[in-house]
């Protein structure tokens, strides 16, 4: 059953996950597969965790992916890399953005921030491409871009045209940004991963 | 036209039904924003030939809906599972009278309850209400089915109720829409007939008659019905519908499964000719009993699982145990979530104007009823300012409960503006009438936050963009004949305490409405911008029991008390400025700009 693609995509609301998930669906729909997404609309939007999920096929059922089954996990925030680490199945790919975003829980001394993320990462993720995202999106002027930094290197791991990429995001993106949204594609194809030569 | 031209799209189910609406010839839309079917009538509103409204509550939009059915008109009304609860009365009645213009209820469930406060399965309104109940899988057969939902009801003069659940709703799919023509108006119109259009019990009791006749030939229609499907396999059989099928098909892929789209009345001869095919058979459904119990009743014999699906939302993992009971095999074991990893919860944003009404409430130590919107977070740790929600509107009325029964102390009511307009109002009348002494305190953030900014009666507009009248809350308050009504400014922190202070403890019932716009839609209003100077900040942490997602503790301790400092968290600061309120030390201070 592995003819199914399944991308988890996590972060935190307000990170532009929904269209990210919406450029993939665009991206099978473009190259003749079927395709299925799924998100969490409503209570689960205020500053709390977000999951979507994107399953690309021939033939595609289930808008939600099995646990440990996916095998990229996109996280746009570094906690929730590691919370959501057990849907990447074995050998996956994890593409983490390198920001952090401390939640209500930490800030008011309720819990602790867990130390040394960047090693819990790598132990978490044997395949690894950590990615300044947010570096990337603020050197660009619009830190709302982080979003297509991130698929911009998760296409790095997909067989996909160059062409039906810019052709999915410039139909989601509105006219007046698309130039920013298509740099920052290319900066996260172009990212240096941290770690990594 | 918006948003029409390919007949190829990624849609949601959502989406998908409004596509169908358009394309079915819907001609009146009206429906109540609610998790997660919102999205319905903001897509119907993309098409003008529609008109389409917010109503004010769900019992309103179903009658608007039966309204225009009435006048031979093709409508539709959306809504969440709980609120066809509000929309009852109307609907049991109309299935008596039946639709002149095809119309289509849509109940969005929410299995698991991503944004809901209960689990319920409105299929069993199918039955209770006498209705034909289709339940779409996914994207495409929402489409396909709201369209045949509107000619079922016009063949048979039916309310028809479409079933969809949180994942069939806010799952995208790809939807083949075909030729995208709108169906013109039919040759319906409005008829003059008291025999048939209104139910005292001299006629009604020919209605009754007459809706147990079109049950019997809507059975028949099921049994040919395009929606119910088998797809043969191996001895183990699947009856199963709407997301259901999702799951099982991908975790059976050699089971025979009867997925049923048209699922009341029960395609009887079709389920128990699949029932003689297959050598063990299970009934795989999101939520409750409703296939199951119906085959049993038919005496079919079902399979239990070990592992109930009753409870929550169904899942591939759920499926996949399922399969390998059935194969005799162990369950496969999943990985873990990691422990110890810190929680993140939704919460107020910085800068919502809730947070201070209930930092002002904790601090009068009231009992305070909720309501349901954003403001239910009001309940949390440090806010912990809420005691109790129920329904929509129960604010108000569970507030007067209360104080009859003698609850000593301050007890307040917390409800939003656009849930007061839905159901607040009748509570509030109530109070007046029966000489109470409660207070009825609204925030009013000029929108429907929870559900993501719809307009509502207090907006000025309507859904479809128009200029309208702009309802004041402090209006209808003193319409109804409440005498001690005032609007504060819940920036303004002790104003908004001796406002609740005063009115908490006076002897007539009192409103107080709490204004100020919610930060999202005002966000590009952001100006002042805070910091803390961390000289004079002990970490004493008064400034955290607001509970705003700006403040933070930092590594860096103070000497005199040992704790930790606060800084503001600059990106997250939108400059509410009640941290300064708050602040004994004065340590907040604005930024000075270089």
């Amino acid at each position: 059953m592995s003819a199914i693609l399944n991308v988890s995509l996590v972060g935190v609301g307000g990170q532009g996950i929904l269209l990210a998930g919406e450029i993939l669906c665009r991206v099978a729909l473009l190259s003749g597969k079927d395709v299925k997404k799924s998100e969490v609309h409503g209570m689960a939007q205020r500053g709390g965790s977000v999951v979507g999920q994107v399953r690309i096929g021939e033939r595609v059922h289930s808008p939600l992916i099995a646990t440990g089954a996916s095998d990229f996990l996109v996280a746009f925030e570094k906690v929730e890399a590691l919370r959501f680490a057990h849907e990447l199945k074995p050998g996956g790919v994890a593409v983490v953005n390198d920001q952090e975003i401390r939640p209500i829980t930490v800030t008011t001394g309720q819990s602790v921030w867990p130390a040394d993320l960047d090693g819990k990462l790598r132990a978490a993720f044997p395949r690894l491409d950590l990615i300044p995202a947010l570096g990337i999106a603020t050197g660009l002027g619009n830190v709302r871009v982080v979003n297509l930094v991130m698929i911009g290197a998760l296409s790095r791991h997909l067989e996909v045209g160059e062409t039906v990429w810019r052709e999915a995001i410039a139909a989601l993106v509105p006219a007046k940004v698309r130039e920013i949204n298509l740099k920052a594609f290319e900066a996260g194809q172009s990212a240096l991963v941290a770690g990594k030569p | 036209m918006a948003n029409v031209g390919e007949s190829r799209k990624v849609l949601s189910g959502n989406e998908a039904i409004a596509h169908a609406a358009y394309v079915g010839g819907v001609e009146v839309a009206s429906a109540y924003p609610g998790t997660p079917s919102t999205e319905i009538l903001e897509n119907v509103a993309k098409f003008p030939e529609i008109y389409c409204e917010w109503a004010v509550n769900e019992k309103v939009g179903m009658e608007v809906a039966i309204g225009a059915s009435f006048a031979g008109a093709r409508c539709l009304t959306a809504m969440k599972h709980v609120g066809l609860n509000v929309a009852l009365d109307p609907l049991m009645t109309f299935a008596y009278i039946g639709a002149n213009g095809g119309m289509v209820v849509v109940s969005a469930d929410d299995p698991g309850m991503h944004s809901s406060q209960n689990e319920q399965d409105n299929r069993n309104i199918a039955r209770f209400g006498k209705m034909p109940l289709l339940e779409p899988s996914d994207s495409q057969d929402c489409y396909d089915m709201v369209r045949a939902a509107l000619d079922l009801s016009e063949e048979f003069e039916v309310p028809v109720l479409v079933r969809t659940t949180t994942r069939v709703s806010h799952s995208s799919g790809v939807v083949d829409l075909g030729p995208i023509e709108r169906r013109p108006h039919g040759d319906r119109r409005y008829k003059k007939d008291i025999t048939r259009n209104i139910p005292v019990p001299m006629f009604a009791r020919g209605m009754r008659a007459r809706l147990e006749d079109k049950l019997r030939r809507l059975a028949e229609h099921a049994e040919r019905s395009p929606f119910q499907r088998i797809e043969r396999g191996d001895g183990v059989g699947i009856v199963t519908s709407g997301i259901g099928y999702a799951y099982a098909r991908e975790a059976f892929p050699d089971a025979s499964i009867l997925k049923l789209g048209m699922t009341h009345p029960l395609p009887e001869r079709i389920v128990r000719e699949f029932a003689s095919t297959v050598e063990r058979l299970y009934v795989v459904e999101e939520g409750d009993a409703f296939l199951e119990e119906q085959l049993l009743a038919l005496g079919i014999r079902v399979e239990t699982p070990r592992a109930s699906l009753r409870i929550g939302e169904l899942s591939p993992d759920r499926l996949a145990d399922l399969a390998a009971e059935i194969a005799g095999r162990e369950p496969r074991t999943r990985p873990a979530p990691m422990p110890g990893l810190p929680a993140r919860p939704p919460v107020l944003c910085p800068g919502c104007s809730h947070r201070g009404v209930f930092h002002a409430l904790h601090r009068l130590r009231a009992l305070v009823t909720g309501d349901i919107g954003c403001y239910s977070l009001g309940a949390f740790a440090p806010l912990d300012a809420m005691d109790t929600i129920v329904c929509m509107g129960a604010s108000v009325t569970n507030a007067h409960g209360l104080e009859k029964a003698g609850q000593p102390g301050r007890i307040a009511a917390v409800i939003g503006d656009s849930t007061f307009f839905h159901s607040g109002i009748t509570g509030l009348l109530n109070m007046v009438y029966n000489r109470s002494r409660g207070t009825v305190v609204v925030l009013d953030n000029h929108t429907t936050a929870m559900t993501g900014h719809q307009q509502h009666p207090g907006t000025g507009k309507t859904l479809m963009g128009d200029e309208t009248a702009e309802t004041r809350i402090e209006d209808v308050a003193r319409g109804l004949g409440v005498r001690r009504v005032r609007v504060v400014d819940p920036y303004d922190l002790e104003a908004t305490y001796e406002a609740l202070k005063e009115e908490l403890d006076s002897p007539e019932p009192s409103v107080i409405v709490c204004r100020r716009p919610c930060i999202l839609g005002a966000r590009a209003k952001v100006e002042n911008r805070y910091e803390i100077g961390p000289d004079k900040c002990t970490g004493c942490g008064v400034c955290l029991r607001l509970g705003c997602p700006a403040m933070e503790k930092t590594e860096e301790v103070a000497e005199a008390t040992g704790k930790d400092k606060v800084r503001i968290n600059e990106v997250l600061c939108v400059g509410c400025g009640l941290c300064v309120q708050v602040c004994r030390l004065d340590a907040v201070h604005e930024k000075v700009r270089p």
